[in-house]
């Protein structure tokens, strides 16, 4: 299933864009625009999401091309981590209190 | 993107009931889960709607950009309509996450039956007319529009989160330029003041009708996506208003304007509905203006988007060839 | 926003990027916006040049430079709301500002040498006193015609700031560093479009050819060399115009070859005797001033 928004009947497709805020950090979406191809998507993902110096760096997507996990089956996609609490480094009480561990 | 139409009755309702609990939780709604037809269709009129205000309220501002009297104003209102621009388009990409295109929502406008915010259907006739709609307009704008950065959906809420950050500057640009005029010759100040009572009485309507006349307004509350009602944020619009028009040395343009110590509310006129539902059906001042020049764009602008998309087919095949 | 608005607000879950948490560590992912922001110099060469004033000759250059980015700029700024897509809009509008912001530069600098403000040379000088060549007053056109100007007007700009970094003064090699990045920018923009309206459809191409013939007039002008910029190439101030064009050429040609485009050559569809520099204009720049200057000419003295 693809994220949602591409449309398939526009001239223009959809893109989606994330942006990298600062080095060291991921790209986070911001948000779609539309754009002819990929070159004229960067170019307007940078004058419409970077007007303010928001980014150093900046991915496109078309939005067709994201798979998303199936929201109808959310809950027992899921479930699974749910209970696995050893998972979790506060599961282990037992070293509190002992350093660096 | 409605729900499959295969999904049984029980599902349905067992899908009802999630989003009846995030709702209950005032957690999010997000673009690929179940929601009831009535709540996509709200927001996609709503969001929509927001969106088409942002590009047609691009046009009273836009027609002084040529004109702008110093070349810093001039930055600043090119600045400003842009990211009028840019506002439109993060909204345009919100509702499109409820599965309409932006192709059809323009559609929508340019052929008059989608719904903007009426109050660009008032000309901007003078200079000051910019600082009354950085302070009035876009102040009334930014107090309707912070509580929906907690809408109950969530590309919305994002969008308007994004949106109430970068539109801080628009009113404070509006309130600098009325400052400016107020601190100048005669004549400069004669334009702040017939502006600010040409804007006072259409920015109040931008909150909508009273409560007990506004139909839509319970529902969208339950939904989360409205907070407050439109009274209490008019209300409380006056309320930021009535100081700063004391610095501003500007006067309101409502005798009757008088905080009631009993009520703890401002006393006001009453509004004139009747102007605001003639210009909400489309008789307002520039109506037609404003959606003939929306249509000439798109209508002028149909060869280049064509060519781009013409351009991309054939980069495309190019590629598929030399693979 | 006022400061009686906090009980409306809104935002428990939106990180923010502080001065205290620049990597925005509350939230590993960073916020992709700017809350406070440190603002940066708005004039460009202000501070490089330190209170210098401008020689005659230095006033003379860069105010034929300052008008010739401030009437592109007015020009596109009439695109917007006008463009053929709503993220053409904001890229134009992008454009412009970036041409604004060296208008201002440049006339501020060029004001120095006899005390007048950016908006004194911008607002109060009649049609012969403006120097912009007059390729940056041709009108809009349809965007094949802007796209065609952008064209020739970035793909010079380049060079030129480029050249100009390198300035023996300061004030104009500060100002050169800050927008040859910005019109680098602009040539890609007006080269992806050359490339897609040349490319695209039947329609787009005539549209671009019958752009380029109508423009390719206004070019020799750009390069033509005068006694000032002599005097200031002898000095390492600016470059000898002339001296650019072998650069322009070959990217033009370079971006011609992609696009199936040919420079016109000999006979183009009118000649021109470009003399902005002198303050001889075409019929264009009367009415693009009348329009930019009404209203600070009806308050003379005002303060905006």
């Amino acid at each position: 299933m693809s994220t949602p928004g591409e449309t398939g009947t526009e001239a223009w497709p959809l893109w989606e864009v994330f942006v990298r805020a600062n080095r060291g950090l991921s790209h986070v979406h911001v948000g779609s625009l539309h754009a002819p191809d990929a070159d004229m998507a960067v170019r307007n993902a940078r004058d419409l999401y970077t007007r303010r110096n928001e980014g150093v760096s900046i991915w496109v997507v078309p939005a067709d091309a994201v798979t998303t996990s199936d929201p109808d089956a959310k809950g027992a996609f899921f479930e699974s981590p749910a209970g696995k609490n050893y998972r979790h480094a506060v599961y282990y009480t037992k070293s509190e209190g002992v350093k660096h561990l | 993107m409605t729900a499959p139409a295969d999904l049984t009755v029980v599902e349905n309702e067992a899908a009802q009931a999630r989003f009846d609990d995030l709702i209950a939780q005032d957690s999010r709604i997000e673009p690929r889960d179940w929601m009831p037809d009535a709540y996509r269709k709200t927001l996609i009129r709503q969001i929509s709607q927001h969106a088409h205000s942002e590009i047609i309220g691009m046009q009273p501002e836009s027609n002084w950009i040529s004109r702008a009297p110093s070349l810093k104003r001039k930055a600043i209102l090119l600045a400003k309509v842009q990211d009028e621009a840019g506002h439109g388009l993060y909204l345009y990409s919100a509702a499109q996450t409820l599965g309409i295109g932006r192709e059809e929502m323009m559609q929508q406008l340019i052929e008059g039956r989608a719904r903007y915010s009426s109050i660009f259907n008032y000309t901007t006739p003078t200079w000051a007319d910019m600082g009354a709609i950085g302070w009035l307009v876009d102040g009334a704008a930014i107090c309707n529009q912070v509580p929906l950065c907690r809408a109950s959906y969530g590309p919305y809420g994002r969008a308007m989160v994004r949106i109430c950050k970068e539109e801080s500057f628009h009113q404070r640009q509006g309130f600098e330029i009325l400052l400016e005029l107020m601190q100048g010759t005669e004549a400069q100040r004669e334009m702040a003041q017939d502006a600010v009572n040409r804007w006072y009485w259409p920015s109040l309507m931008m909150f909508g009708p009273p409560d007990d006349e506004s139909p839509n307004s319970a529902q969208s509350m339950a939904w989360n996506i409205k907070r407050f009602s439109n009274d209490d944020l008019r209300q409380r619009f006056v309320g930021m208003l009535v100081p700063q028009a004391e610095v501003l040395g500007v006067t309101l343009p409502d005798p009757n304007l008088a905080w009631n110590e009993e009520r703890q509310a401002y006393d006001m006129s009453e509004i004139d509905w009747t102007e605001f539902h003639e210009v909400l059906a489309g008789r307002g001042p520039a109506n037609a203006e404003r959606l003939r020049r929306r249509r000439e764009a798109h209508e002028e602008g149909a060869w280049v988007r064509e060519a781009a998309a013409e351009y991309a087919r054939k980069q495309a095949l190019k590629q598929q060839s030399a693979a | 926003m006022s400061a009686e608005t906090p009980d409306l607000d809104t935002r428990p879950s939106a990180a923010t990027r502080s001065p205290e948490d620049p990597h925005g560590e509350t939230d590993p992912h960073g916020d992709v916006t700017v809350d406070r922001v440190a603002l940066a110099e708005e004039l460009a060469g202000e501070a490089a040049g330190a209170g210098h004033a401008a020689s005659a000759d230095v006033a003379a250059y860069a105010l034929g430079l300052g008008d010739d980015a401030l009437v592109l700029a007015q020009r596109l700024g009439d695109w917007i709301t006008r463009a053929p897509e709503l993220e053409e809009d904001v890229a134009l509008g992008n454009i412009a500002l970036d041409l604004l912001g060296h208008a201002r530069s440049l006339l501020h600098y060029a004001g120095t040498y006899d005390g007048r403000s950016e908006d004194d040379l911008a607002y109060f000088r009649d049609e012969p006193e403006f120097r912009n060549a007059w390729l940056f007053e041709q009108p809009n056109g349809d965007f094949a015609h802007t796209i065609a100007r952008q064209l020739v007007a970035s793909t010079y700009l380049v060079e030129l700031y480029r050249r100009l970094e390198g300035s023996t003064d300061a004030t104009l090699a500060a100002i050169a560093a800050k927008a040859s990045k910005e019109v680098d920018y602009h040539r890609d923009h007006a080269i992806q479009w050359t490339l897609r309206l040349a490319g695209g459809t039947d329609e787009s191409r005539r549209r671009m050819l019958r752009a380029v013939e109508q423009t390719w007039p206004y070019v020799d002008e750009l390069f033509r060399d005068d006694e000032v910029v002599a005097r200031l190439a002898e000095e390492g101030i600016a470059p000898l115009p002339s001296s650019l064009r072998e650069t322009f050429d070959a990217v033009i040609d370079q971006v011609f070859a992609e696009a199936e485009l040919a420079r016109p050559e000999g006979r183009t569809a009118f000649t021109v005797d470009g003399r902005g520099r002198e303050g001889k204009h075409t019929e264009h720049l009367g009415p693009l001033l009348a329009e930019m200057q009404v209203l600070a000419r009806v308050h003379p003295g005002a303060s905006w």
